[in-house]
């Protein structure tokens, strides 16, 4: 079958491009032409690569949460909340802080695996649906959020409105008689630990996949 | 003695009809005007370019709907300026942000009135880009050959909602931090993506003082460069492609009328 498909020249010569030089493949104008659209590339790329990687390295950047002493253990009674104040950005003030919720594991009331991590139960404010402050009220022993009538258990368990799962909880520690707080961490509603997720996010099921952990924050390994 | 053409000499005696012909001075200054225009003009042919841009044919029936896109413009403009002259004033630091505020509003001369005029006019704003968008799309003027400057459109209204998105949070009270909160975690739920484009507008797990600077880099920098080419674009279309006659204003069917009008 012959070949119906103009054969490529080899060198300029050979497509009759005036001025060619014996065995030249590339015109000169050709080359001038790529050599000038390579440098402009190269000289956007070295200022918009790092720029970008500016913009976007706080997504991979691991954030590392202290532990914070809360107060010492006696405080926190076993069936009821004390409320705490924790700084989870450090040097903006007011801003940088968040409310905690402490009280003592109760084996009566609590459903989450005992460990090491919860010999207190620290309850993040953060609901669950998007993000607004939940408070606890002691009379109904319920978490209310104001924003949009998310409602949960004493546990911090859904029990009404939008939020999509139990409120994040923080591991605890006791260290020479104080309760420390440490980094958040995320439930699924049977209470298991998972990678702190945002708001609005279920981790039931398939949620764990369609909203993965990211690598700011992680649990800590095997609890 | 040289030979010097003979001139009337008018000084000596004023004619009563002097008013007619402009005074010297005015013609001087005319002349200036003619030759500045000139050499600006040989130099940029830019009356050939306003004379394209804004001298051109407009179909019968063009109304005050037709008004609704400038009036977005101006808006934006309205913004740009009065941003410009906030930002004078601003500290976009999670410490300082509420305070400067406060002192821009209650101590600055006419502070209030400026930011007033930037708080009402990015609601007015994005009312009049709506109706523009309506007015577009109840006259059929989105269809060819100007479907490319509908999507510029679309991308323009995007635009002009993340200007509102992030421009809500730089008062930095109660309402601007929760309503972001909120809006952040609202991003957040897409799938897959969603986790980390809030920790790319946090800049990271928790909102920080970066948090902050981020949307104020975006608001006055990022997003008012964006949305100034786009209009560009947008204009270049409309004057390119005209505009379009309002849907009741029919073609003429009879091939007479037709000549007589030619």
């Amino acid at each position: 079958m012959p070949d119906d498909r103009k054969k490529k020249p080899k060198t300029t010569a050979e497509a009759k491009i005036p001025g060619a030089y014996e065995g030249e493949t590339v015109s000169r104008r050709r080359f001038m032409t790529t050599s000038a659209h390579t440098a402009g590339g190269i000289a956007t790329a070295a200022f918009t690569l790092p720029a970008l990687g500016m913009a976007f390295g706080p997504v991979f950047e691991k954030h590392e949460q202290q532990w914070e002493v809360v107060g010492p253990t006696a405080d926190f009674p076993d069936d009821t909340y004390i409320p705490r104040t924790l700084t989870i950005s450090r040097g903006i003030g007011e801003v940088g802080k968040t409310t905690v919720y402490v009280r003592k594991y109760n084996d009566k009331l609590d459903h989450e695996a005992k460990d090491e991590y919860n010999d207190y139960v620290a309850i993040s404010t953060r609901c669950m649906h998007l993000g607004c402050p939940v408070r606890y009220v002691e009379a109904s022993e319920r978490f209310i959020c104001p924003c949009h009538g998310g409602v949960y258990d004493i546990e911090g368990t859904v029990s009404g409105g939008p939020p999509v799962r139990p409120l994040d909880r923080f591991y605890t520690r006791v260290r020479s008689g104080n309760v420390e707080v440490g980094p958040r961490y995320s439930l699924n509603s049977e209470l298991r630990r998972f990678s702190p997720r945002d708001p609005g996010m279920p981790i039931d099921g398939v949620g764990q996949y369609v909203y993965p952990a990211r690598p700011t924050v992680r649990k800590i390994p095997g609890t | 003695m040289a030979i010097t053409p003979e001139r009337p000499k008018t000084t000596e005696r004023p004619e009563p009809a002097a008013p007619k012909e402009p005074s010297p001075r005015k013609e001087k200054l005319q002349d200036k005007g003619i030759s500045t225009v000139d050499w600006l003009d040989e130099r940029t042919s830019l009356s050939a370019g306003t004379r394209w841009l804004l001298f051109r044919k407009i179909p019968r029936g063009t109304n005050w709907f037709y008004t609704l896109g400038s009036a977005s413009m101006f808006a934006f403009l309205s913004q740009a300026v009065t941003g410009v002259f906030l930002a004078m004033y601003y500290d976009p630091s999670a410490t300082r942000a509420y305070e400067s505020v406060r002192y821009l509003t209650n101590e600055v001369f006419l502070g209030e009135f400026v930011r007033g005029m930037h708080k009402w006019g990015s609601t007015v704003m994005v009312i009049l880009v709506f109706l523009h968008m309506a007015r577009t799309f109840f006259f059929g003027a989105y269809k060819y050959p100007r479907e490319l400057n509908w999507v510029i459109g679309v991308v323009l209204l995007i635009l002009t909602l993340f200007m509102s998105f992030t421009g809500y949070l730089l008062p930095f009270d109660q309402r601007s931090y929760w309503a972001t909160t909120v809006g952040v975690a609202i991003n957040g739920t897409g799938p897959l993506v969603g986790p980390y484009l809030s920790d790319f507008l946090r800049a990271g797990p928790e909102f920080t003082t970066t948090t902050l600077a981020r949307f104020y880099a975006i608001h006055m920098l990022l997003l008012p460069a964006i949305i100034a080419a786009m209009i560009g674009a947008h204009l270049y279309l409309v004057a390119r492609l005209g505009t379009t006659a309002p849907p009741w204003i029919r073609a003429d069917t009879s091939p007479e009328l037709r000549e007589d009008k030619a």
